[in-house]
């Protein structure tokens, strides 16, 4: 990744003390009368995965905002390498390297691949005093990033309107891995997509991991959190409920704390009615009955 | 993880690539959101080539200089209004400034006997002014543009016809009868002409210039990036680290200084302003920006486009006037050409949604 216009080049600042690259302390959000958060802390460590789960209006994607520089928390502190900072914006959370896969994907469906890819971060050239956009250089990085998530950009001036709900995803991750030289925050990135996308976007985690990256993955899926995930956060109501590493709990106890039974059974239900002919999404329908089974 | 059983059937790699194709081809046609305009252009021309009353007079150079002169006055302003759109707003302040700026020019040069390259920068800044008031105004309010640039417009509009009647005896135009230092350059620059007959307006470079410009701008810099972001998906945009507000705010400025420029042209060329002028041009900029393939919500379009919509306009209007044709047809044709770029339009934007899975 030599190059690259990215800050995402920047020397991690490693003070190697194990301080966490991203964290948030004592964190709350308030929405006029909403509690969006209350109270919450997290640690995001190099080389780790970070699991955030809870119920729809938990608070995940409020709390990846704050901690992606959407918006400021209204109390509490957000520290990048142990030091607390104030994020003007998501620009000034991507220059530190901290790149995230929004719910919404953020991407901009009539523009091109090449252009939503480098959206905010544009490789530029210079001609005497004007910089233009480097439009060869920013197609050329974009298909080899998306070829590394294994998708092959036939057309980079392709709208990003045209492709299908899992080539969109794979662009906004690809992006996200891209910049995000430090941290990858990804809220439901599996929501979306069917069950081999999702089994890619999960080694994309690992592999990010394995860079020695923070990660911090929002699922509602314990069966996709429990196999990538070193520490789970699990969120209520704006609150965390429950702080694990991954030796202190089993995919079975993570579900239990994460839904009730009934909830799953329901699930489970509705899956097997849209799974179809597909064996893999009927398996994993099967599954959610049998944990449904095991909570009541 | 069980994801990858082999009883998965094998997608085939071809046969995915196939669909890549076809779905290409359909979209390419569309892709080129100027197409739609220089079939249109190309239509009008010949409508008004083949029709046998205007037919000598369309094909002369004369001809030709008299529908430029009318399309240059919507092209220089619809490369700015274009952009704006792409951006997501409107200016409906856009046509009154265009008298505004040649007003104050005017005003100045009479008041205080300056050299006129001053009161045209005076004028600049004026409409500089206007510009970030417009922009900061929608993007602090998030107030819709149109209802923003609608006060403005009858702020400006009260002024100016106030202002003028105020400073002029109640007359409605501000003439310049000693002409200040400067105002033989300035013609030269701005409003006058190349060659003796016909004689081509100096404008027409400037509306060339405009449309270089502007594509330059949309299609090969970082901001132009960041009209169709701010236009297409502001939220979108904004978490990705795109600067929407100040992007705005920018283009809200080009579209006052596209007003001045178009002005400035005015007023050089005689001298003088009329107290109304340009009242009423803005919805010309909008027809010509949605026609040239601009699309109304915004995150769509092109400057090309634009410029060809406002050449549309100008042999529409003017072509009537050949064929001797009762003048009201030219707006019927507009109105056509209106609704005809829009379902252009929207057929493009479906097609985008429609392929999405
Ligand atoms: N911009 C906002 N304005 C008002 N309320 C908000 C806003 N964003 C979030 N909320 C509220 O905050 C609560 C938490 O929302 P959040 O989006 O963080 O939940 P979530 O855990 O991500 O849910 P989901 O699983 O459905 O994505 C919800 O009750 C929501 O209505
Ligand atoms: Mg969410």
């Amino acid at each position: 990744m030599t190059g690259t216009p990215a800050p995402a080049a920047q020397a991690p600042a490693s003070a190697g003390d194990g301080a966490p690259l991203l964290e948030a302390r004592h964190v709350s959000k308030y929405f006029g009368s909403v509690i969006a958060l209350r109270d919450v802390s997290l640690q995001v460590h190099a080389g780790e995965v970070t699991c955030v789960l809870g119920d729809n209006g938990a608070g995940k994607s409020s709390l990846i905002k704050t901690l992606s520089g959407v918006f400021p928390p209204d109390e509490g502190e957000i520290l990048v390498d142990g030091q607390p900072i104030r994020f003007s914006g998501p620009r000034e959370a991507r220059a530190h390297g901290i790149a995230t896969v929004f719910q919404d994907l953020a991407t901009v469906p009539m523009m091109s691949v090449w252009r939503n890819f480098f959206l905010g971060q544009e490789p530029t050239r210079s001609f005497g005093p004007v910089r233009f956009l480097d439009q060869g250089r920013a197609k050329d990085v974009m298909r080899v990033e998306m070829a590394k998530m294994g998708i092959n950009v036939s057309d980079p001036n392709q709208y990003v309107g045209t492709l299908s709900g899992g080539e969109r995803q794979a662009v906004a991750i690809s992006r996200a891995v891209y910049f995000g030289a430090r941290v990858l925050i990804l809220d439901e990135p599996t929501s979306a997509l069917g069950v081999r996308q999702s089994g890619i976007v999960l080694r994309y985690v690992l592999q990010a991991r394995d860079m020695g990256r923070g990660v911090i993955l929002i699922t509602h899926n314990p069966h996709h959190a429990y196999p990538v995930g070193d520490r789970f956060v699990l969120l209520k109501l704006g609150q965390v409920m429950g702080s694990f590493t991954k030796d202190q709990i089993d995919v079975a106890q993570l579900t239990q704390m994460m839904a009730g039974g009934e909830e799953l059974a329901q699930l489970s239900h509705e899956l097997q009615r849209v799974s179809g002919d597909l064996p893999a999404a009927r398996a994993a329908a099967q599954a959610l009955a049998e944990d449904a089974a095991r909570t009541v | 993880m069980d994801v990858s059983t082999p009883t998965m059937p094998a997608e085939p790699g071809a046969g995915q690539n196939d669909r890549v194709v076809t779905a290409r081809a359909v979209t390419r046609v569309f892709r080129r959101p100027e197409v739609g305009a220089a079939l249109a252009a190309v239509a009008i021309f010949l409508i008004f080539a083949l029709d046998p009353v205007s037919q000598p007079l369309w094909l002369s150079q004369a001809g030709l200089v008299g529908w430029l002169t009318q399309a240059w006055q919507f092209g220089i302003m619809a490369v700015p209004v274009g952009l704006l759109m792409i951006g997501g707003e409107f200016d409906l302040s856009a046509g009154v400034m265009t008298g505004s700026t040649a007003i104050l020019t005017g005003l100045l040069a009479n008041g205080f006997g300056w050299n006129i390259w001053l009161c045209i920068a005076v004028s600049a800044v004026f409409a500089v002014l206007v510009g970030l008031f417009n922009g900061i105004l929608v993007v602090r309010t998030k107030l819709p543009s149109f209802i923003v640039t609608l006060a403005t417009f009858f702020i400006l509009r009260g002024t100016s016809v106030g202002l003028v009647e105020a400073l002029n005896a109640n007359s409605t135009v501000v003439t310049v009868l000693n002409p200040p230092a400067g105002a033989d350059s300035a013609r030269a620059i701005f409003g006058g002409t190349v060659g003796a007959s016909p004689a081509y307006p100096v404008a027409l470079i400037w509306w060339l210039v405009a449309t270089i410009l502007g594509m330059i701008l949309l299609s090969r810099t970082t901001v132009g990036n960041w009209i169709f972001a701010a236009g297409g998906e502001p939220n979108a945009a904004r978490n990705v680290g795109v600067p929407v507000g100040a992007t705005k705010v920018l283009l809200f400025v080009l579209t006052a200084l596209g007003a001045w420029l178009v002005g400035t042209i005015q007023f050089t060329a005689g001298l003088s302003a009329v107290s109304e002028q340009g009242v009423g041009y803005e919805l010309y900029y909008i027809v010509a920006a949605v026609v040239g393939g601009c699309l109304l919500t915004g995150g769509y379009g092109s400057v090309l486009g634009s410029s060809i919509g406002a050449a549309i306009i100008g042999m529409a209007l003017q072509g009537v006037i050949y064929a001797r044709w009762p003048s009201q047809w030219g707006f019927a044709f507009l109105g056509i050409l209106l609704l005809f770029g829009v379902i252009v339009n929207a057929v493009t934007f479906r097609q985008a949604q429609r392929a999405r899975r």
